[in-house]
């Protein structure tokens, strides 16, 4: 053995090997002194030079800030009915950072509880824009049954949590569909177009105005978001908050609407198609407003499925579609009473002036024949009230051949026509008042007599929205007053200012004239409204028939609704304003494919409800 | 006598404490050593209490067995040294035997294959290698002409490099770099010949210009720059470092109090109870906790080289000096790498993190150096 021992190899000079030795060790002393240095030198150049930089990064690792989003403000109808409420829903949130595999995670929450591939999808859609550590929502809407699956299975579900956050409900479901409009999950697209200040304003909200009330007053009804800053450990893991910023919660909204009414107004209009607006006449504030068929906003509010969309989006019948601002139909003969004032007004015609009514009207060198709509005619003397009353469309012809069509659309400017009427809902539009101005630039071609004959029973060019007609109706029972309609009453307790867009002031007696006529179409035995609105009513109401043509009529052939298909029906019309000496409320209706007079009772019948809700109002307030 | 003998003489007469036939020399017991250990390992246990996440468990194991370690000390004190150097070179090969038995056997954790599992029990050979590595090198130049030939050096470095090839392929870089340390130290201290130091250095680092253009490959390129530059990639593999740093940084003097470290409390820090426990001692004791850890362990390194430099053979010599700066290659890389001055191994630190049963391979270390410290005169002749 080598290394045994006795046995030396070589001559060992023991004085050198201790010497040698001894160096080496003095040596390696050195070494460990100066390493030992280097490594004090390191410690101080971290704890002591750099201090001040390792603590604020040591502070800002564990220190989160977490917004606090703000509570969504309420919607009330005027009588303090909620419209628009926040409701606790629980949601099942993942921590992606802290959920390991992520793919494995899903799996397993896909056998306890319904997800499906949809919401998988928009979760990892989701995933990419979070920002690190934050919660990213997989399933809305969890019930009981759901949350305490989750909790049973926690040991198994790293990263899960089922959080509890406000989630907007409407109590009313589809009553006020189109009004209220609805909040949902705010879309990647709104997001990337979000000023930095928005951005911040949306940290910890979900949620987003998409249409109507709920849009048009998202800045008020979002409110500020808080903060609250909290240590949280390498993982995300709150631990505990430090300081905290409360949110302020949006403002609410009361709206001048009555839900009762509303509720009448819907039921009115039963299984049909068709839109109505009521209106207060003194305050341009809508009392009701209806649009069927509507839908279910809460659908909206947590991500609606493909299926129930599709189901919306293809419907035949349009329940999207807010027929009350977006409906632009001909006003048929509704439009009569404001050019019969405007007949008087430019004293084209007066009173007594009076037509012969063979059935049809002919234009000088045209073969046409504009017909009237009873067969027959009105008889050889008809007045501007009977013209009115009976709605004579050769009178309204013969009108508007002398009027021209420069003064028909200056007047109609009056009354609101041709633009949007400035409600606080977006998404109007604005119809169509034509000129000749706007027939050359759209279609390249004059005016010819014969438009302003079509014009002035509100068929040809001309369309308006429900609204719009529901505007005319208020500024005729105001006599001349165009006030901009509005929904909201008050924001957060202040009361909306009521806006005047327009005054026209007419002789008194041409007014007068206008309104007893339009109380004729409903009172007098003969006018158009008296069957279906006239009879047993214990108030006077002014109002006027229409009758929309869905189809031309070729001039050879006879109208007959009973071949029509059901969808090629004319939409009936009804505008009305009562009580006719103290207008309180104008309401305008239209019944899609209903023909003529299908809206007359549904506008009495909101009437009815409407005097007699005030009374009631009136008689409790008395009481009290 | 020899001329050793005499030589001795004269600091023995100097410095004549712990050194007679005292109670304590009678019980192979240095008392400084002992003491000094003992002040380590409880600041340790307090350390690990905090970088744990406050886990008694842990704690209380770690407190058995430094339990166990300490009469590992005592027992290995009482080893007859001229008996360790004759049986030097079996041990060595019994090393390298189980080995290559964990090559072909060996238990796998975690990626690597480190442990031979003999029923419930599991044993790292690695650990036993770390003693017999110094032994047999310190065996092998004791009878050998000094400063060492050519040849000797060769031979040596060839039963240097067996198992430090075995370990690196189970794979385990960082203990069989302190192998090969603890071999090539010992062959330092035998005196090799500093044109021989100088010329190994000088051959390295005129390798890697080739090594670096021609045969590495741009992903293994890619992991050298994250070594030597962590900050580059502060999410990915520099996030230990980069927390570390912060840890230790965020400590300032003082520190932030016992259980108040927030990067170690709050799990920024990874691996705060064993590799990176140090980052947790400079958070929550500051610097002055640091100079206290490093002033302790600077006095462990100057008693052992003391030891080593009265030490009355040159096997002995050659095995304390050894121990003694192999313990000190412990304490540089670990907190070189948690300083962010080494790239990451893993090395832990000694005496202070959570380390099983590698802390019966140290204070077995340490047991051969108090046996050196407490050899009689009369054994060496």
């Amino acid at each position: 053995m080598p290394w045994a021992g006795n046995e030396i190899h070589h001559f060992k000079d023991h004085g050198n090997e201790a010497r040698i030795f001894t160096g080496r060790i003095v040596a390696a002393v050195l070494i460990v002194f100066s390493l030992f240095f280097v490594l004090l030198a390191r410690f101080y150049s971290l704890q002591v030079s750099h201090y001040q930089d390792y603590i604020t990064q040591s502070d800002k690792n564990r220190i989160q800030i977490r917004p606090v989003p703000p509570n969504r403000g309420l919607i009330f109808d005027r009588n303090g009915e909620l419209l628009a409420d926040n409701r606790p829903s629980f949601s099942l949130e993942i921590v992606v950072e802290r959920a390991g595999k992520l793919d494995v995670l899903l799996e397993n929450l896909s056998g306890l509880i319904e997800i499906t591939d949809a919401q998988i999808d928009d979760f990892k859609k989701a995933i990419r824009s979070r920002r690190p550590h934050a919660p990213v929502p997989l399933r809305y809407n969890l019930n009981e049954e759901e949350i305490a699956t989750i909790a049973v299975n926690e040991f198994r579900l790293n990263g899960v949590e089922v959080r509890a956050r406000l989630s907007r409900y409407y109590p009313q479901e589809d009553l006020f569909a189109h009004t209220i409009g609805y909040v949902g999950r705010i879309s990647a697209n709104e997001k990337n177009a979000f000023t930095e200040a928005e951005d911040k304003a949306y940290r910890g909200t979900h949620s987003i105005g998409k249409i109507g009330l709920e849009r048009f007053y998202e800045d008020v009804l979002l409110g500020a978001v808080g903060s609250e800053s909290g240590e949280t450990n390498a993982h995300g893991r709150w631990l505990r908050a430090l300081e905290r910023i409360d949110p302020q919660p949006g403002q609410d909204l009361e709206l001048f609407m009555d839900s009762r009414l509303q509720k009448i107004a819907r039921e009115s209009l039963g299984e049909n198609r068709g839109a109505i607006v009521a209106i207060e006449v003194d305050s341009g504030g809508v009392l009701a407003m209806v649009s069927t068929p509507a839908y279910d906003p809460n659908l909206f509010v947590n991500g609606i499925s493909h299926k129930d969309y599709d189901a919306l989006n293809k419907s035949f019948d349009l329940p999207l579609f807010n027929r009350t601002i977006q409906g632009q139909y001909p006003p048929g003969s509704t439009i009569k009473p404001v050019y019969g004032l405007a007949g008087l007004e430019y004293r084209l015609v007066s009173g007594s002036h009076s037509i012969v009514d063979p059935g049809f009207y002919q234009l000088e060198n045209d073969e046409r024949l504009y017909r009237e709509w009873k067969k027959g005619g009105h008889g050889n003397s008809v007045n501007l009230r009977q013209a009115i009353v009976e709605s004579c469309d050769v009178y309204f012809y013969d009108l508007a051949f002398n009027m021209g069509v420069d003064r028909m659309h200056e007047f109609g400017l009056h009354f609101g026509f041709g633009d949007e009427t400035g409600l606080d809902i977006p998404s109007e539009r604005p119809g169509l008042w034509p000129s000749r101005a706007w027939k050359r630039g759209m279609h390249g071609l004059p005016w010819f007599p014969g438009d302003s004959l079509n014009m002035s029973i509100g068929q040809g060019y001309v369309l308006a929205t429900p609204l719009q007609l529901a505007v005319m109706t208020a500024t005729l029972a105001s006599r001349g007053t165009l006030i901009k309609p509005r929904l909201v009453k008050s924001v957060g307790g202040v009361e909306t200012e009521m806006e005047i867009l327009g005054q026209y002031e007419g002789e008194q007696q041409n007014w007068d004239y206008i309104i007893s006529s339009m109380e004729g179409v409903v009172h007098s035995l003969r006018g158009t409204a008296y069957m279906r609105a006239g009879r047993n009513i214990d108030y006077r109401m002014a109002g006027k028939t229409g009758t929309a043509q869905v189809v031309g009529i070729a001039q050879d052939e006879e109208y007959d609704s009973e071949k029509l298909a059901e969808r090629n029906r004319d939409h009936g019309l009804f505008v009305a304003f009562a009580p006719a000496e103290n207008p309180q409320i104008a309401v305008a209706a239209i019944v899609e494919n209903g023909e003529s007079g299908a809206a007359t009772p549904v506008v009495r019948k909101v009437i009815d409800s409407w005097l007699a809700l005030a009374n009631q109002t009136n008689e409790q307030a008395n009481e009290q | 006598m020899s001329r050793q003998d005499f030589v001795r003489r004269i600091p023995d007469s100097a410095l004549h404490f712990g050194r007679s036939d005292g109670l304590w020399a009678r019980l192979h017991i240095d008392p400084l050593l002992l003491l000094i250990l003992l002040l380590l390992s409880f600041y340790g246990l307090l350390v690990l209490f905090s970088g744990s996440g406050q886990s008694e468990a842990t704690v209380k194991r770690q407190f058995v067995l430094n339990g166990l370690a300490f009469v590992a000390m005592l027992a290995v004190a009482q080893v007859d040294l001229k008996m360790l150097q004759r049986w030097a070179v079996w041990i060595y090969l019994g090393g390298l035997v189980l080995l290559l038995a964990v090559l072909l056997v060996g238990v796998e954790a975690k990626g690597a294959t480190r442990w031979i599992s003999l029923g419930s029990f599991r044993f790292q050979p690695s650990e036993l290698m770390k003693l017999a590595m110094p032994t047999i090198v310190a065996a092998w130049f004791a009878k050998r002409a000094v400063p060492p030939r050519f040849s000797d050096i060769v031979a040596c470095l060839f039963f240097v490099a067996i198992p430090v090839v075995l370990i690196f392929k189970q794979p385990d870089l960082g203990t069989s770099i302190l192998i090969a340390a603890s071999g090539l130290i010992v062959l330092f201290l035998a005196g090799l010949q500093w044109r021989y130091i100088i010329g190994a250095l000088v051959a390295v680092l005129a390798s890697l210009w080739p090594l670096w253009h021609y045969f590495m490959k741009d992903y293994q390129k890619q992991r050298v720059l994250t070594l030597l530059n962590p900050d580059a990639d502060k999410l990915g593999a520099g996030w230990n470092i980069w927390q570390s740093k912060t840890a230790i940084g965020s400590g300032g003097i003082e520190g932030k109090g016992w259980l108040m470290g927030t990067q170690s409390q709050l799990d920024f820090l990874p691996e705060s109870h064993t590799d990176f426990i140090i980052a947790v001692l400079a958070e929550e004791f500051g610097l002055m906790g640091v100079c206290l850890l490093l002033g302790l362990y600077m006095l462990l390194i100057l008693r052992g080289l003391f030891i080593a430099w009265r030490a009355r053979n040159l096997f002995s010599k050659l095995l304390a000096g050894g121990i003694t700066l192999t313990f000190f290659v412990y304490v540089f890389v670990n907190i070189g790498m948690v300083t962010g001055l080494l790239p990451v191994v893993g090395v832990p630190l000694p005496l202070i993190s959570y380390g099983g049963t590698a802390v019966v391979t140290l204070l077995a270390g340490f047991g051969l150096l108090m046996a050196i410290a407490t050899e009689k005169s009369t054994q060496d002749a």
